[in-house]
């Protein structure tokens, strides 16, 4: 039992580390990523990096060759995220396409569809974006309503998708939709992938509670208003469209993982400072209490993220316990968000003018979206009861109903 | 990066967990609950037999010569099967005080005769209804001679030695006594979980031997204390474990309103976060099995993560296990109330859940670790 790198792993991370430290800085703190930019001088310092790393063979380093990568194991893709994330580069860019687009393109696009889209994917040149989620779609999504419609060797579709992160500085993405309403719920839905700048096409951002819209990687409405997709840009077989995107939500639970943001230091660092009348949180037992149970949380993910990488160092395959990860993170930041603002008293609500909103302030306004994006507590708690402890699934009401029949109001 | 434990440390394991299911499992605890003994005495000849008392014996002293890592998996075990012997008191404490801080004189006399069985020992630190500190011992050494009265000893009925915190000029000394010797009084006192037996020892000028530096009996304690955390928290684990499959096996077969119970969402929750509490109290246990078995400096951080997260999973684990049982859950029948007993026996038995969380947050207070993985 240690925590060392095998000899092959350390060769790798050095050599990770000796190219990183050639082309990056190393990040001086640990607390902010990047200072505020506009988009789209983001976009820009996200692509050249992209690209950086694209000649460099680290952009999809498990790729096969052909494709730009250099045909990694997993624990060299962990390695290379580890000494990554010492430095201070653009993210909140790529995730998606590279992580949920990327792999679907890979398993179900044909060669010549293969060699036009992955390279500049993983180059950066063009940005992709997933289209599941619905209005009347969330947890629920394989109840989506977006339909398809065959016209001659295209499809015609009409709908509306929401929660796109990224849609508005997006060049492609993944859409899921309803080819057949007289089928059941599952059976109905068929993949395809989409030019966003296809006529017909309309992208609106979403305000959310935090107040912002469009920033960053933040979210929108996709309005298809009668968009025309080639037959050859299906993924999959006509009905299998729940099938696929099985696939990708697999990839997103892993994309999605950690909630980044205030944790156990930061709530410790404040704790320790003393006030005007030098007192210090740390002192109120309270306070000591909360300490003591968030450090045994974020301990125990940190050591549960280790036994999934000692898996994958071994080449075993890892064990469910990472499915834990988003469900205590998230709502840990939510509690750690609500105790930095409360450890200010009636102060704790006033924003900064200058600085904006701290740092705990935002992991409590974040942390509802967390909790809800890429699976919700509750759909999470049903995939650790069904999928890691096999309990039955929930008796559906939709069962067996063509989905056209199925109840959508009391 | 290796956080796991090896193929040899997972065989052990794997033959300790057919052993108490060949044994009897569960059965052994509620017989000795039945039964108003002590232990179960068979078990724990057969354990001796096994080698398991040696494990950490260095072969010097006729013993197996192992790790720590070997004893985690053991407890894990131990903890699955609620097994009722003394192991815990003779193996985690006594063998590990006399392993780390006697004379040599004494190694020779009693390690092998641990390993043999001949010998069981325990430990004695509470005097009264709160924590044992430094500063509130009334136990105390004079000549060498101890007097007061311990309470809550684990398994001193069954115990031929102790090791003992006391007063002395100097502060505070560990101590080691026989407990044949005549000066000594030993009650059993009734407690919630009668699948483990605890005693009232007094002492009337009562020969000891001191057993580490005089005066440093308080930091020895403390690490005693600490390296049994880990080991007691892989007991708690297994006993989460437990807990947990036996609710998820009765929520398969229990049906109510014409399906499984484990079908409906307010039973998968629960035992959803019965997992998620498993899952993050045995990585700390990990984390705890690392820091014991290399020794490293951050044991007592270690050890306080290990203990608190895995007290509260056992805790979770056996109260929900009841609930998802309903009715018959709260049957002595059923075995729900064995995993509820213990952990509640096993939350106390090292100090409170408080104690520990305390013990973290000082640890937190010293150390700047970063937990960012």
């Amino acid at each position: 039992m240690d925590f060392n790198d095998t000899p092959d792993q350390a060769k790798f991370r050095a050599t990770c580390r000796e190219w990183l430290e050639e082309n990056a800085e190393l990040k001086e703190n640990k607390s902010r990523g990047h200072l505020e930019t506009s988009l789209e001088e983001h976009l820009k310092t996200a692509k050249t990096w992209q690209q950086k790393k694209y000649d460099a063979g680290w952009a999809m380093l498990h790729w096969p060759k052909e494709y730009g990568g250099i045909e990694a194991s997993p624990i060299e893709r962990i390695i290379w995220g580890q000494e990554e994330a010492k430095f201070n580069v653009p993210g909140g860019i790529f995730e998606i396409g590279l992580g949920m687009c990327g792999p679907v393109m890979m398993q179900y696009a044909s060669d010549e569809q293969k060699d036009r889209y992955l390279a500049p994917m993983a180059k950066g040149k063009e940005i992709w974006c997933q289209l599941f989620s619905e209005p009347a779609a969330g947890s629920d999504v394989a109840g989506l309503r977006s339909k398809a419609e065959k016209d001659g060797d295209d499809w015609i579709i009409n709908g509306q998708k929401v929660w796109t992160s990224g849609a508005h500085y997006s060049d492609f993405g993944i859409l899921v939709v309803r080819h057949d309403p007289d089928l059941a719920k599952h059976k109905g839905l068929t993949f395809f992938f989409v030019d966003m700048k296809s006529p017909g096409i309309t992208v609106k951002p979403i305000k959310q509670i935090t107040g912002q819209a469009g920033s960053g990687s933040g979210f929108n409405e996709v309005y298809f208003d009668d968009v025309r997709i080639p037959d050859s840009q299906r993924l999959g077989e006509i009905g299998d469209g729940w099938k696929v995107a099985i696939t990708t939500l697999m990839n997103e639970r892993l994309a999605v993982g950690d909630a980044k943001g205030s944790d156990i230091e930061e709530a410790l660092i404040l704790s320790k400072s003393k006030d005007d009348a030098g007192e210090a949180l740390i002192k109120n037992d309270s306070v000591r209490e909360r300490l003591a149970d968030w450090f045994c949380e974020a301990n125990g993910l940190k050591y549960t993220k280790f036994r999934t990488i000692s898996a994958l160092s071994k080449g075993e395959a890892p064990g469910p316990e990472a499915s834990i990860t988003k469900i205590v993170s998230a709502n840990k930041l939510q509690a750690i968000g609500n105790f930095g603002i409360d450890s200010g008293d009636m102060a704790g609500m006033l924003i900064d003018e200058d600085d904006g909103v701290s740092s705990f302030q935002g992991a409590w306004l974040g942390a509802p979206g967390l909790r809800i994006a890429g699976g919700t507590d509750e759909i999470l708690r049903n995939v650790i009861a069904e999928r890691v402890l096999g309990l039955p699934q929930d008796p559906r009401a939709d069962k067996g109903l063509a989905f056209k029949d199925i109840p959508t109001k009391a | 990066m290796n956080l796991d434990f090896s193929d040899d440390q997972k065989y052990l394991q794997d033959e300790a967990r057919k052993f108490f299911d060949k044994e009897g499992g569960l059965s052994n605890a509620r017989n000795v609950m039945d039964n108003a003994q002590e232990a179960d005495q068979d078990l724990w000849k057969k354990i001796v037999e096994l080698g398991w008392t040696g494990i950490r014996v260095p072969e010097a002293y006729e013993g197996l010569g192992l790790g720590h890592l070997e004893l985690c998996v053991i407890a894990e075990e131990l903890g699955r099967s609620l097994a009722p012997v003394p192991f815990s008191s003779s193996v985690y404490f006594f063998t590990e005080a006399l392993i780390k801080f006697a004379s040599e004189d004494i190694k020779l006399d009693l390690l092998p005769k641990l390993v043999s069985g001949e010998v069981v020992g325990t430990y004695a630190i509470a005097e009264d209804m709160h924590q044992a500190t430094e500063s509130n011992l009334n136990v105390a050494v004079a000549s060498d001679k101890l007097s007061g009265t311990k309470i809550a000893v684990p398994d001193a009925g069954m115990a031929s030695h102790m090791v003992v915190v006391v007063k002395s000029s100097t502060g505070t000394d560990l101590r080691l006594v026989d407990l044949a010797d005549a000066s000594i009084t030993v009650t059993p006192q009734k407690n919630l979980d009668t699948s483990r037996a605890f005693f009232k020892v007094e002492f009337q000028d009562t020969p000891s031997k001191l057993i580490g530096n005089a005066g440093e009996g308080w930091s020895n304690i403390q690490h005693l204390l600490d390296q049994a955390a880990v080991l007691f928290a892989f007991e708690q684990v297994g006993g989460s474990q437990s807990a947990l499959d036996m609710a998820k096996a009765y929520s398969m077969e229990r049906f109510a309103f014409g399906r499984q119970i484990g079908s409906y969402q307010a039973i998968k929750h629960k035992l959803a976060d019965m997992y998620i509490a498993v899952t993050l109290a045995k990585s700390n246990c990990y984390y705890g099995a690392w820091a014991l078995s290399s020794e490293s400096s951050e044991l007592p951080l270690a050890a306080a993560t290990a203990r608190v997260s895995a007290t509260k999973a056992f805790q979770l684990c056996s109260k929900e296990n009841i609930q998802t049982h309903g009715g018959n859950g709260f049957t002595w029948e059923y075995d729900c109330h064995l995993f509820y007993k213990r952990s509640k026996v096993l939350s106390v038995l090292l100090g409170s859940e408080a104690t520990w969380k305390e013990k973290l947050v000082t640890n937190l207070e010293k150390t700047n670790t970063l937990v960012k993985g």
